[in-house]
């Protein structure tokens, strides 16, 4: 058996199964606010828990609950620039469940505070009036390559080694 | 007018399906239907632009190897192929007439920047955002 990430040995996907994981990335888009266990999403395609995950990874290149976050900083971004409600509201609109793990998970990801962001993004102006909407949304979505635990880990350890260089230097 | 784009094409899993989308749901037309032996050219049309024709193609031989056809056809059940936009002139009505039809929608008619806008699939995974005319 290969491994599912080598593209030489994995098996493609069935295009059957693949549409029925597209329903339930479809219905987390649509409500990517609400919880989003995997059973949920594991029923929305038909098939196991356990199956579901991998599959989804397979198919869409990310983990289920990475992509939901994905979609949920996409829409937060959108709602700071946009709009001037309050953080908090936003925080909670866009399915987090308080303040403080947003503006941690949002930084994570995006390497900038909410507040940060929206200043700098209500500062610029923006040309993409003509672009339907959806396809604007996409281009604040973050590119999230990894998990939010590994990023953190890689950053501090990159801030590590700028130190052992530093050392190194001297 | 006589110049301009005649035909542009989807790639769909079963074309009878997606015949019984397009034209049973969607109330296209079928512009032209032409079978030879495992080929099908299959074109159809909205009601209210002739000079425009949708392909419906399925990735097979002997267009293209049978490999090809199956990474093709793999591309289109993740919804990964490129957006297509149907204009209407009222998006909640056609929204309701298309759900109970049985159309599968992504996303319900909402208010956007003073337009309305829905999303929904073919059975293939085709994706279309279907906008509201702005007169």
């Amino acid at each position: 058996m290969g491994h599912p990430s080598d593209p030489n040995q994995a098996r493609a996907q069935d295009p059957a199964l693949l549409r029925r994981l597209l329903r339930a990335k479809d219905r987390m888009d649509a409500a990517s606010h609400e919880e989003w266990p995997v059973e949920r999403l594991a029923s929305v395609s038909g098939v196991s828990g356990a199956h579901f995950a991998r599959s989804f990874k397979e198919a869409f290149g990310a983990p289920p609950h990475r992509y939901l976050l994905t979609r949920r900083i996409e829409r937060a971004k959108a709602l700071l620039r946009d709009t001037d409600q309050p953080i908090i509201d936003i925080a909670l609109e866009t399915g987090w469940q308080s303040l403080g793990t947003f503006g941690r998970v949002f930084k994570d990801v995006t390497g900038e505070s909410p507040s940060e962001l929206r200043a700098r993004e209500q500062a610029a102006s923006h040309a993409l009036d003509e672009v339907p909407h959806c396809y604007v949304s996409a281009a604040y979505r973050p590119n999230l390559t990894m998990a939010v635990s590994e990023k953190r880990r890689r950053e501090a350890s990159d801030s590590k080694d700028t130190e052992d260089e530093t050392e190194v230097r001297k | 007018m006589t110049q301009g784009v005649g035909v542009a094409g989807i790639y769909v899993r079963d074309q009878d399906e997606a015949l019984e989308f397009y034209v049973g749901k969607l109330g296209f037309r079928v512009h032209t239907d032409a079978k030879n032996g495992d080929y099908r050219w299959l074109t159809v049309q909205h009601p209210e632009q002739p000079s425009f024709q949708l392909g419906l193609y399925k990735p097979a031989p002997p267009t293209m190897d049978a490999a090809t056809a199956e990474t093709v056809s793999t591309i289109v059940a993740k919804g990964a192929m490129p957006p297509l936009v149907l204009i209407v002139d009222n998006c909640r009505d056609a929204y309701e007439r298309m759900r109970k039809a049985g159309v599968e929608f992504t996303q319900e008619p909402m208010d956007r920047y003073g337009a309305v806008d829905a999303s929904f699939r073919d059975p293939s995974g085709n994706g279309w955002k279907m906008i509201e005319g702005r007169g």
